[in-house]
C-alpha cells in the first residue's frame, strides 16, 4: 500500500515537472523588435515573413480546451462540427463492429485450423502473407469494392483485428492437453460438447490474449483509417483540428484516444482474468 | 477354451516397424481385479489405452462381453496417472461433467446430487467447490477416482494411478480403492510398477517382459486371502514367496526373458504360477 502511495507521489512529481516545464517553455516572451501595426503587417504579409507560427499550446491552454470539450461532448453543429463524445462514439462503434465481426470469423476458423492439421497446412501460408500487411493498405481496395467509406473503415478494422485472434485461437485449440481430450472421449462426449465444454474453456485464456492484442491494434488503426475516410470519428476530428491549426484540440484528442484505448485494454484484461485457469 | 468376460486376443503395437509388444493374450472375469506389472517402455500404458479404446492395436482385438471394442465407451472408466482433471472446473464440476455424460436426460439438480454423493464416497465433501489447483495431489487423484466411479463403469481402468503421490497418500488411496472396488464388486484392470500395490489389490498379476517385443511372460495368481489389509498383509503366509517371485521377475527375468520367445511358446497359454500356495505347501511338507 505504502508502495502505491509512493509511486503515486512520484507520478505527480514527474507530471508537475514536465507540465510546469512545458508551460514555462511555451509561454512566449514579451514581443521584441519594432512593433508593427497588425493590420499593416498583414497587408505586408509581414507575419509570414517574420516566421511567426501558430504558438505551441501550453498545458493551461490544453486544459481549457479539454474543459470546453467536456462541458458539451455530444453537440452536433453540422457535419464538420460535432462534439468530442460524438466523434469518439463513432470510432468506438466502428472498432467494436469490426472487432466483433473479426471475432465471429476468427474464433470458429481458429478452431478449425487448430483442430485440423490439414486445414492448418492449407491456411497457414495465406495467414502468414496477409498478417504483416498494414491494414491501411487494404483501404483503397475496400473503398473500390465496398464503395462506402464508413463500411470500408469497419472492414479495415476487421482485417487488422482478425489475425491475432485467429492465430491465438488456433494455437490455443491445438495445444489443448491430449489427456483432457481423452477424458472427453472416454466419457463419450460428442464433438460439439467436447468443443464447448473442454476445448473452448481450455483455450479461452489464449483466445482472450489474442482478443486483447486485436482490440489494441484496432484502436491504433481506427485513428489512421478515419483520417483517410473522413466524415466522422476521432481520427477525423484530429485531422480536422490540424486543418484548423487547433493544436490544443489535437492534444486533447490524443489524451482521450489514450484513455479510451486503456479502458478497452482493461476491459479485455478483466474478461481474460474471468476465463483464466491455473493448474 | 471359454472366452473370459474381457478377452484380450493377440494384440500388438508396432513402432517404426519394430513391435513394442505382440501376441498379448489375457482375460479378465467379471468382478476380478487384474494388475499388469512391468518396467517402463514395455507398452503398459498403450495396452491400457487400447483397453480404454483410446488407441487401436496394430493387430489383434479386444472383446468385452461378446462385443468387440472399437472406441472409448462409458462403460469403461479410466483413472489417469496424471489425474487429468479439467482445471477450470471445481472438484464437483469435474465429477458432474462425468455424471452428465452418463445421464444426459437428468436435470441439473439430480446430476449435482449424484456427483456430491460420489465425492462423499471418496471423502471429499468439504472440497467440492475447490478448483484442482487448490487441491493436494492426493485429493486431485480422489477426484479422478470419483469421476471414474460416478459413471458406474463395468470396467475400471487405472494407469499407475498412485505413482505421482507420496508414500503415505499412496497407502491411504490404495486402501480407499480396495474398499470401493470390493464393495461394488468392481471389475478392474490396473497398470503399476509397484509390487506391493499389485499384491494388495489384484487377484491376478500379469508380468510383462521388457520391450521391445514385450510379451506377458507369466500370470501370477494372488492366492492371499481377502479381505487384505495393508497393515497385516506382509505377515500372511505365502506373502514373501509371492513378493519375492514378482521382484525376481522385475529384477532379472523381465530382462532375460525379453525378446525372442522360447520354442513352443504360445501367447494364449501363458504359464500360471501360484508362488504363495507353493510356499505354503513347502512349509507344510
Amino acid at each position: 500500500m505504502a508502495l502505491r502511495i509512493r509511486s503515486m507521489l512520484l507520478l505527480l512529481l514527474i507530471l508537475a515537472v514536465l507540465l510546469g516545464g512545458w508551460q514555462i517553455a511555451a509561454t512566449p516572451a514579451a514581443a521584441t523588435g519594432p512593433a508593427l501595426d497588425p493590420e499593416y503587417a498583414k497587408l505586408l504579409g509581414a507575419s509570414a515573413q517574420q516566421g511567426q507560427q501558430t504558438p505551441m499550446p501550453r498545458p493551461s491552454d490544453i486544459a481549457a480546451r479539454a474543459w470546453h470539450h467536456l462541458q458539451d461532448p455530444f453537440y452536433i453543429h453540422g457535419a464538420n462540427d460535432q462534439g468530442l463524445g460524438i466523434q469518439l462514439g463513432w470510432s468506438l462503434l466502428r472498432v467494436l463492429t469490426g472487432f466483433g465481426l473479426a471475432a465471429l470469423v476468427a474464433i470458429p476458423l481458429g478452431f478449425l485450423v487448430g483442430m485440423s492439421p490439414v486445414v492448418h497446412g492449407a491456411l497457414d501460408p495465406i495467414i502468414q502473407v496477409l498478417r504483416p500487411v498494414s491494414p491501411l493498405a487494404w483501404m483503397p481496395l475496400a473503398l473500390y469494392t465496398i464503395r462506402d467509406s464508413g463500411i470500408s473503415a469497419i472492414f479495415v478494422i476487421f482485417i487488422c483485428a482478425i489475425w491475432p485472434m485467429l492465430l491465438n485461437t488456433s494455437f490455443g485449440v491445438a495445444s489443448v492437453r491430449r489427456e483432457w481430450l481423452n477424458v472427453a472421449r472416454t466419457l463419450e462426449a460428442g464433438p460439439w460438447r467436447t468443443a464447448f465444454t473442454v476445448i473452448l474453456p481450455a483455450a479461452a485464456p489464449t483466445i482472450m490474449t489474442g482478443a486483447r492484442i486485436s482490440i489494441g491494434i484496432a484502436w491504433l488503426v481506427i485513428v489512421a483509417a478515419e483520417m483517410l475516410v473522413g466524415g466522422t470519428g476521432i481520427g477525423y476530428f484530429v485531422w480536422n483540428q490540424w486543418n484548423n491549426l487547433a493544436i490544443a484540440d489535437i492534444v486533447v484528442a490524443i489524451l482521450v484516444i489514450g484513455l479510451v484505448g486503456m479502458a478497452l485494454d482493461q476491459l479485455l484484461g478483466r474478461a481474460a482474468r474471468a476465463v483464466a485457469w491455473r493448474e | 477354451m471359454a472366452r473370459a468376460w474381457l478377452s484380450v486376443e493377440g494384440i500388438a503395437r508396432r513402432y517404426g516397424g519394430r513391435p513394442v509388444f505382440r501376441d498379448v493374450w489375457f482375460g479378465v472375469e467379471r468382478g476380478e481385479f487384474v494388475a499388469l506389472i512391468g518396467h517402463s517402455g514395455c507398452g503398459k500404458t498403450t495396452i491400457l489405452n487400447i483397453l480404454a479404446g483410446l488407441e487401436a492395436p496394430d493387430a489383434g482385438t479386444i472383446v468385452i462381453d461378446g462385443r468387440q471394442v472399437s472406441g472409448p465407451a462409458l462403460d469403461r472408466a479410466v483413472i489417469f496417472q496424471s489425474h487429468a482433471l479439467l482445471p477450470w472446473l471445481s472438484a464437483l464440476g469435474n465429477v458432474a461433467f462425468a455424471v452428465r455424460s452418463r445421464h444426459r436426460d437428468w436435470p441439473r439438480g439430480r446430476v449435482q446430487d449424484h456427483a456430491r454423493r460420489v465425492l462423499d464416497l471418496v471423502g471429499l465433501s468439504d472440497a467440492a467447490g475447490r478448483k484442482p489447483a487448490e487441491l493436494s495431489g492426493g485429493m486431485k487423484q480422489r477426484v479422478g477416482i470419483a469421476r471414474a466411479l460416478a459413471i458406474e463403469p463395468s470396467l475400471l481402468l487405472m494407469d499407475e494411478p498412485f505413482s505421482a503421490l507420496d508414500a503415505l497418500t499412496r497407502g491411504t488411496l490404495q486402501d480407499e480403492v480396495l474398499r470401493l472396488v470390493s464393495d461394488a464388486g468392481q471389475t478392474a484392470f490396473m497398470i503399476t510398477h509397484d509390487v506391493d500395490e499389485a499384491i494388495l489389490l489384484a487377484d491376478r498379476i500379469l508380468l510383462i517382459t521388457n520391450g521391445p517385443d514385450a510379451r506377458v511372460a507369466e500370470v501370477v495368481v494372488n492366492t492371499l486371502p481377502r479381505p487384505r489389509d495393508r497393515q497385516t498383509i506382509h505377515r500372511t503366509p505365502g506373502h514373501y514367496a509371492l513378493r519375492n517371485h514378482i521382484v525376481d521377475f522385475l529384477v532379472t527375468r523381465s530382462r532375460t526373458l525379453a525378446g525372442a520367445r522360447p520354442e513352443g511358446w504360445d501367447g494364449r497359454r501363458v504359464p500360471e504360477v501360484r508362488p504363495a500356495d507353493l510356499a505354503i505347501k513347502e512349509t507344510i511338507n
